[in-house]
Formats: C-alpha cells, structure tokens, sequence
C-alpha cells in the first residue's frame, strides 16, 4: 500500500534515469547507509563486526567482481579466489616497498595489477566458452597460487610464506578497532557498488549483456568483442583485487597465497548464484547467504549438542542440500526472490 | 633413455587413471548435459563404501564390491530423481551449480556413514614391479598399472559400444543433443537419466577402487575429479575416445613436466601444468581434440 509508485511523475530526463526511481527506494537506500555508517559501528558488539559484517562486505565486493564477469559479460570464472591473491599480494608490496604511499592508492593498484593478470588470463575467452572456458580458468587458480608460493620475492621471502599485513593508515589516522576497520570497508565497498550499478546500466554494461546472451549476434551489431570481453575481465578482477586486499588488511591480518584457494573461489560462485547472476544486490545477498548459513547450522549443531565429527558433516550435508534447494525452487536467485516480493507489494492489497 | 621411457610409461597409466575418472564425466555430460562436478566426490563415496563394506560388516571383497554397485546405482538414480528431475531445463550454468551442491552433500554423507579417517584397500592385484621389463629393459612398471590401464581399456569399449550400437545410446545422443526436442519424439528422459547416472555410478567405483587401492581411501580422492578437468578439456568433454587420448597425453606431459622441468622450475608444478597445457592447447583447437565442432547460428 505504502510501496508504490503513483503520482511520482518524472519531469526531467535526469529524473528519468536515476539509479532508484522509486522515492520508496531512495528512503529506503538512504535510511540503510546511515545505519550502516552511523549506528552499526557504536552499537554491534566487535565480535559481529570482525566475523560477519567485515567478511560480509569483502565477500560481497569479491562477489560483485565476479557477477559483473559472469553475471554481466557471461564469462564463466573459477579463478576469483586468484585476482583476490593478485591484489593482495600486490597491495602488499606497493605498501612495503614504496614508503609513504597513500593505503588507498596502494589497493588501487593493487587492483589494476590484478586486473592486469584477469586481462592475461582472460584472452582464451575470445577463443572459448562456457565450461571450457572455466576449466580454463582453473589454470589461473592454480598457477597464481603457486608463483605466490615458489617466489619468495611476493612474500617478502618469509620463510613461511605467510604475510602480516601492515597497519592501515589514511592521513594520520589509524585503523586498529573492528569498527574504524569496518567503516572503511563499508566506504570502500559502497563507492565500488555505486560505480557497478552505475556501470552497469550505462552502455558499457549494456554491451557486457549483449555479449553475454550472443556473442557472435553482437558483434554483429557492432560491439568489439575484443574489447568488451577484456573490459569485463580488467573491471571484474579489478573488483575481485581490491576485495582481496581487504580481505588480507582488513579481515585476516596475517595471510598465506594458499589462503585464496579453490575453495575460496567457489564460495565466492556459489554467492553469485544464490544471490542471482545479473544482478548487483544479488551479490550482497549471495555473500550474506554464505556467510549466515554456516554460523546458522553451527548455532544449531551445538543447541542439539551433537559430537564434532557428526556436526561438521552434517553441517556439510546441509549445506549442500540447501544450495540444491534453493536452484530448484528459485534457480535465478534471491534476488528474484526480492524482486518478487516487491512486485507482490506494489499491488497489495489489490492484485487484480 | 630407458629412465625417459620409465618415466613416460608410468605417466601414461597414470594417465589412464585420470581418463577413468573423466569417462565419468563425459558419459553424464554427453547424455544430460549437465557438467557433473559431484564425480569426484561419487568416486570418494564409492571407494569409501566398498572398504567400509568389507572392514564394518567384515563382508569380503567379492560380495562387497557388487553390494556397492547397488549402493551406486541406487544413488544415481536418487540424483536423478530427487535432483535433476526438477531442473530440466534450466540452464547448464544452474545445473553444474547443482552438482556442486550434490558434492558437498555426497561428501558429508559418506563420511558421516563410515567416518573420516583414511582406509586401506587391498585389492587382489599386486602392486609389484615387472618382472620381465626390470630383467630386459632396466625399467620399473608396476603391474598394477598395466592392469588398471587394461580394466579401463575394457570400460571404454563397452561404452562405446553401448553408446553407437545400441537403442539405449541413439536415446542418449538425442537426451544430450536437445532435452525437449527428444521429449517430444517420445524419448523417455527420465529412464535415459536414471540409466546414465547409475552407469556414472558404476564407472566412478571402478575409479574409485582402483584409486582407493593406489592412494589409500582417503578424502583427497575427492580432488582426483579436478585433475580430470584438462584432461576434459583437451579431448573434448562429448568424447569417449576424447578422455582416453586426453588422459594419455596429459598423465604422461604432466610426469615428464615434473621430471625435466621441475628442477629448473623449483618443483611442484605438477599442480598446474596440466592446466596451463590445456589452456594452450584450447587456443588452437577451442573444442578439444575429439569434441564436437560448435556450430553456431543467430
């Protein structure tokens, strides 16, 4: 009754195409950042801050990476987890060996090194596609993981191959608490969304959709393959580095290249799926998804108070069979879940 | 020369191991459709209930074996029914999701079943050296090998007899070509499936026992599946012949890899040669070696 649309005219173009049309949305979108900017960091407790909302958020950015690629441009990748390690390994470095460098313009070409990388192992993509396509992708995984291992210089030749991120500091103020730590996050992943959404809607996101459902037919229409596919790949690994360096600053502290393993790469697929390919909010709950759900059934396990060694199984069992359900009853995701509900709501209480 | 050759043979039957894995693969997906990632976690399922057959229950390897085929072929049939069954035609992307999800669930069950700790399964085929070959060639051959390579040889026969000579195998080239279209000329899609996953069931415990017997039953066999990945892609995930020649070529690149340039390259690069071989290799020929040519049309 409340969310609805009527008498909300568009007068100017610029009102016409602004990224909420809705005036329900905007308050809504609005009153969610200033909670999450100004009521979450005083009054969640650290625990929640350091072991949701912070991986929440990296996830969900790693996870947006990735739906641009695959999502967007169609380009099916299992080597996320791999872009991650670029670009944090890279930030790393930046901030080791040049002093002085401002955090922020560290992660940043951190990213662009990552997406350097994406844009190499992306080139197959002119030639192949769909699962040939991922299995190659896996070449990525693999081999970035074990240069990051064999060459000492990545690590900065520790001998055991683990890294301790160094303090984050911007003009002079440092970021030690879980919630100083959680806002920069929060800002850094809200302007990244913000530039997806918009990304997305622009041409360049159009072109990435018409690659995606035929490739040949838009290049027919005049989309430079080339270019659309390498741009998708730079965007995507560039998004998936930054989130990687947060991932190793931000959240871990200390980090070792196997930390970004296969693993790690389908976890961040599975967030695509289950939030819905194709879309920027179906990131966010994609990672919200994986995040909760295992906390959910630990939480579980031990109210049942069942031996380790059954829980973690069945905590796997769960897991699996949940992903099933949830492709069979809703296969394009909670976003469309989300969509749903908010159609459902625009015509209550008349749905005639 | 003879330790090149050494080296080579041994990485060709290792190679053969990895095609029997992949044949897996290619049967489920040249019928569905559906890129089943859960394989490595059947084959894991499969050697794990076999051992646990024939150490829980002390049954011997002869009645444990065929029980086991049962167990496999009752779990296709229940992916089928249970999974696969409510997803028809979606898209491949949901489907390979799918199988993902159907690997974890395979993964916990087993272990929860027979617990996680590694077995030991001794199958009556000794793993000793050839006689023979050490005598005339100085070379060491295991004659476990050459039996799993014959045992494989075996496997792809049938199945590709199965698969061009017999009326069960036109149906599955039409399920896989296009699932509505061999509906509708009255191909029963649920048998053909039920069929291919328990046939997927049975070769993935063949994989599995000789596997299981190589490596011990361990959780790692779960990770086999992913080295069958080049070697899918560079045969071609639609052929049967494809994932011998491809399992041949990368068992036997990726050992000689690891012996002439692993030193030079400070070792390990077992781990992804065979991957960034494949992906070289699929820049020249974007359907594998044996796979179908794509044709596509606007």
């Amino acid at each position: 009754m409340f969310y609805r649309e009527a008498g909300q005219f568009k007068t100017t173009y610029a009102a016409d195409s602004q990224i909420f049309p809705i005036k329900q949305d905007r308050i809504g979108i609005a009153l969610l950042f200033a909670c999450a900017f100004f009521v979450v960091p005083f009054v969640a407790p650290a625990y929640v801050i350091s072991a949701i909302l912070i991986p929440f958020l990296i996830f969900s950015l790693a996870a947006l990476g990735l739906n641009i690629l695959t999502g967007y441009a169609g380009q099916l990748s299992l080597g996320s987890a791999a872009f991650m390690a670029v670009g944090a390994f890279a930030s790393y470095n930046f901030v080791l060996r040049i002093p002085g460098i401002p955090l922020l313009l560290a992660f940043a070409l951190g990213g662009i090194c990552a997406s350097l990388v994406g844009m190499a192992f992306g080139l197959p993509s002119l030639r192949i596609r769909g699962f040939y396509l991922a299995a190659a992708t896996l070449a990525t995984q693999f081999f970035v993981v074990w240069c990051l291992t064999k060459i000492s210089w990545f690590t900065n030749s520790s001998s055991s191959g683990v890294i301790t991120a160094q303090e984050m500091t911007i003009l002079e103020f440092h970021f030690h608490t879980p919630a100083s730590k959680y806002v920069l996050t929060l800002s850094i992943v809200a302007v990244l969304a913000l530039l997806a959404k918009n990304m997305v809607r622009s041409n360049i996101g159009r072109s990435w959709m018409a690659v995606r459902d035929m490739d040949v037919a838009a290049e027919v229409i005049g989309i430079r393959l080339m270019r659309t596919k390498m741009l998708a790949f730079a965007v995507s690994s560039f998004y998936c580095g930054i989130a990687g360096a947060l991932y190793a600053y931000a959240y871990l502290g200390t980090v070792e290249p196997e930390a970004y393993n296969l693993d790690l790469s389908f976890r961040i697929l599975f967030m695509v799926i289950i939030g819905g390919a194709g879309s920027i909010l179906g990131a966010f709950l994609g990672a919200a998804f994986i995040i909760l759900l295992p906390i959910l059934i630990d939480f579980i396990t031990h109210a049942l108070a069942l031996p380790t060694s059954v829980s973690s199984n069945l905590e796997l069992m769960v897991f699996g069979g949940l992903i099933i359900f949830f492709l069979i009853v809703e296969p394009h995701g909670l976003a469309r879940l989300w969509q749903i509900t908010k159609e459902k709501c625009r015509l209550w209480p008349f749905p005639y | 020369m003879s330790f090149f050759f050494e080296v080579l043979i041994a990485g060709l039957l290792s190679g053969v191991m990895y095609a029997l894995v992949a044949l897996g693969f290619v049967l489920v997906y040249k019928a569905s459709g559906v890129f089943n990632f859960a394989q490595g976690a059947m084959v894991f399922f499969a050697a794990l209930t076999c051992v646990g057959f024939n150490e829980v229950f002390g049954l011997s390897l002869w009645i444990a074996i065929p029980l086991t085929m049962l167990v496999m072929v009752i779990l296709g049939m229940a992916i089928e029914k249970i999974v696969l069954r409510r997803l028809v035609n979606q898209p491949e992307i949901t489907l390979f999701m799918a199988t993902i999800g159907l690997s974890f669930f395979i993964e916990g069950l087993a272990q929860l079943l027979w617990g996680s700790q590694p077995h030991k399964l001794t199958l009556p085929i000794e793993d000793v050296p050839i006689a023979f070959l050490m005598d005339q060639f100085n070379m060491l051959i295991s004659q476990f090998d050459v039996i799993a390579a014959c045992i494989c040889a075996i496997l792809v026969l049938v199945l590709a007899l199965l698969f061009s000579k017999t009326k069960i195998g036109r149906a599955l080239r039409a399920v896989a070509d296009d699932h509505q279209a061999a509906l509708s000329v009255g191909i029963p899609l649920q048998h053909i499936w039920a069929v291919v996953w328990a046939v997927a069931g049975f070769v993935s415990l063949v994989a599995g026992l000789l596997w299981g017997a190589r490596n011990g039953v361990q959780f790692s066999l779960v990770y086999i599946a992913l080295k069958a990945l080049p070697v899918l892609i560079l045969g071609g995930f639609t052929s049967v012949p494809g994932a011998i020649a491809g399992g041949l070529i990368i068992g036997a690149s990726e050992k000689l890899a690891e012996v002439y340039l692993g030193p030079i390259m400070g070792g390990g690069i077992e781990g992804w040669f065979p991957y960034v071989l494949a992906l070289l290799f699929l820049l020249v020929r974007p359907e594998g070696l044996f796979g179908e040519k794509i044709i596509r049309r606007i």
